[in-house]
């Protein structure tokens, strides 16, 4: 008998259905929404049982049962759906505390720029047992991201305002991409110099002297919330109107691209790099075409 | 025979004390103010030359240096002596009218329901502006109206008049739970949109335009000249509503338009630059370090003073951690707090 499930288990691993040691996870619950999207696009998504509230990627991803965020994790609700691995943030201490002591196996999220997105899949992938295609993801990702590169490369590099907050209909509390993270990186991949290069943050509240200041060439905001009208995205442009010396107005290159893929640093992080790109380089070939390419404001 | 012409004497010399001190501390003030708006605009992150300023031959929507001085400085070196101003002299209505020295223009909840307003706006992002006023200050300055007029109907539901006691503790009631609310709505928000509603509660002044400014600014003033009645009548409200009563004083009339043109002001200023903290509590008290307690001094010199301070501060939130903003309320705070409590010890 022993003998019989010692031949089983030393077939299943051969198999690699049974990673030597643990078997791969089977009841993934993920509180980062990049996470989420990457388990789906690496083929691990039945797999998943529970998403964060954050989490409206797909149809699939919405259908499943929300258990909290960041600062909300619904533990008890995470422990009843007796999960094998839970994708936690890093800075969720409490939460990482309780789930350990509840022995329940954890994924460790880090957020920062571009080279952490790969390492985040890369290592992802290891811990759920889909490592050749989360390989295969981050591999095609990163082609992508140098076709862009390549794409635009040569080209004059405008300098550029990255907004992704302001007060509707004002030009009051402005947060730009500062000089860290992924946006900046995929603002700068895509073929810009970020006019708040140097101050080593992920998010700068501007102040307007120092947008007349720098002057951007290039104006892109980001909107990820609420679907605009093109009345409102009209309206929203024109705002700009009152900083008339600034070269992006005058040469009419305030631009307004609509989409959650600027936010979640997931899979998606290439068909969001060539928004920018194109946005920044109409005339550019800008690699590989999506297969949806979204529109262009 | 003697005792009326020595008392009328005594009054004389006493009002001729007031109008001295009134004349050193507005005088004071007022150049102080008068300092600050003319030598704010000129510092900045950026060095801007002023011949280029004002040089006509160029035009403005190519003149850099323009743009600077009248976009992006001069507009928040206005706002921050109208709210300033506002904050400070609404510090001082309020304290006399509730009788209590802890009072601020945020005490009754005007900044809480201008909160509640502002969040609403933002997580539902209801983007209607009117005639160039962004919603979050349409937002804001209806929150208020809404708290200033519960408060208001609490307060004389059960009698006539206005109980100072009750406003008090209608007013703290009403700021813990539209906070509660403001809570609910945050826990139920995207984290952009909390991070922003707790921005705005830290204050703002660059408004990067005019329109504002041109639509809080006569708000302002209606409050301003309703204060002008007031400061002979609060000098006499701080003895107790009776003893007002026993000198000819219409209370009722007195403390309603004290209650209604110091929310004016509070609302008003709040829409325009966010809740900023400290002003409205600290500069009365400043002044009255220096002036002693007669309203007619310290009334307007907190408004001189007021807007003088707030213009300081937020000199140090356009430049301090340049390219980045500080927000102006975190100034006010960590320049006021240390500042008042030196002078609070040394001065008695």
């Amino acid at each position: 008998m022993i003998r019989r499930l010692g031949v089983i288990t030393a077939t299943l691993v051969a198999l690699g259905v049974v990673a030597t040691g643990d078997r791969p996870p089977r009841r993934i619950v993920s509180l980062v929404p990049a996470a989420t999207e990457m388990l789906f696009a690496m083929g691990a998504g039945p797999r998943v049982i529970a998403v964060s509230s954050f989490d409206e990627a797909s149809p699939a991803v919405r259908a499943l049962p929300k258990v909290g965020a960041l600062f909300d994790p619904d533990l008890e609700r995470i422990l009843s759906l007796r999960p094998d691995l839970v994708v936690v943030y890093a800075t969720q201490n409490d939460l990482r505390q309780q789930l350990s002591s509840a022995r329940v196996p954890m994924f460790e999220y880090r957020h920062g720029g571009l080279k952490e997105v790969f390492r985040t899949m890369r290592a992802l992938g290891t811990s759920v047992g889909s490592r050749a295609e989360a390989e295969r993801l981050a591999g095609d990702l990163e082609r992508r991201l140098e076709e862009i590169k390549r794409g635009v490369g040569g080209r004059r590099r405008p300098k550029t305002l990255l907004v992704f907050g302001r007060e509707p209909l004002s030009l009051r509390n402005i947060y730009a991409s500062g000089g860290v993270g992924f946006l900046h990186d995929m603002l700068e991949l895509a073929g810009a110099t970020n006019i708040f290069a140097d101050v080593k943050r992920e998010s700068v509240q501007a102040t307007t002297e120092t947008i007349l200041a720098r002057a951007p060439e290039v104006i892109i905001e980001l909107r990820y919330a609420a679907p605009l009208t093109a009345q409102q995205i009209a309206a929203e442009r024109a705002t700009w109107d009152a900083l008339a010396s600034l070269p992006a107005v005058r040469q009419r290159r305030v631009h307004l691209l609509v989409g959650n893929e600027f936010v979640v640093p997931g899979p998606r992080i290439a068909d969001a790099t060539l928004r920018l790109a194109r946005t920044l380089h109409p005339k550019a070939a800008g690699g590989r075409s999506n297969r949806n390419a979204p529109p262009f404001n | 025979m003697a005792g009326a012409p020595a008392g009328s004497e005594a009054r004389l010399s006493a009002l001729v004390s007031v109008r001295r001190r009134q004349i050193v501390a507005l005088g004071l003030g007022g150049s102080a103010l008068a300092t600050a708006v003319l030598l704010a605009p000129l510092v900045g992150s950026t060095s801007i030359s002023l011949g280029r300023v004002f040089d006509s031959t160029v035009p403005f929507a190519d003149n850099l240096d323009a743009q600077i001085f009248f976009i992006a400085r001069l507009p928040r070196v206005l706002s921050a002596s109208l709210v300033g101003a506002a904050l400070a002299a609404s510090g001082v209505v309020f304290q006399a009218l509730l009788r209590n020295p802890l009072a601020d223009p945020f005490t009754l909840g005007i900044s809480s329901g201008a909160a509640l307003g502002v969040i609403l706006t933002l997580t539902f992002g209801l983007s209607l502006g009117l005639a160039g006023v962004p919603a979050v200050s349409m937002a804001s300055f209806a929150g208020s109206a809404g708290a200033v007029a519960i408060v208001y109907s609490l307060a004389t539901v059960r009698r006539r008049g206005l109980s100072s006691n009750v406003l008090l503790l209608a007013g703290v009631t009403l700021n813990a739970f539209f906070s509660a609310l403001i809570l609910f709505v945050q826990y139920l928000s995207d984290f952009a949109e909390t991070f922003r509603t707790v921005r705005w509660l830290m204050g703002n002044l660059d408004v990067a335009s005019y329109t504002p400014i041109v639509v809080a600014a006569p708000l302002v003033g209606l409050a301003f000249f309703a204060f002008a009645w007031l400061p002979r009548a609060l000098n006499l409200l701080t003895f107790g509503a009776e003893s007002a009563a026993t000198r000819g004083i219409d209370v009722l009339r007195i403390e309603r338009l004290a209650f209604f043109s110091a929310s004016l002001a509070t609302g008003a200023s709040v829409a325009l630059g966010g809740p900023v903290g400290f002003v409205g509590i600290i500069v009365p008290h400043f002044v009255r370090l220096l002036a002693g307690t007669d309203h007619r001094v310290v009334l307007p010199a907190s408004a001189l003073v007021g807007g003088a301070f707030l213009i300081i501060c937020d000199l140090g939130a356009r430049t301090l951690l340049a390219p980045q903003e500080l927000p102006v309320g975190i100034i006010t705070a960590v320049l006021g707090g240390p500042f008042f409590l030196w002078l609070l010890v040394t001065k008695r």
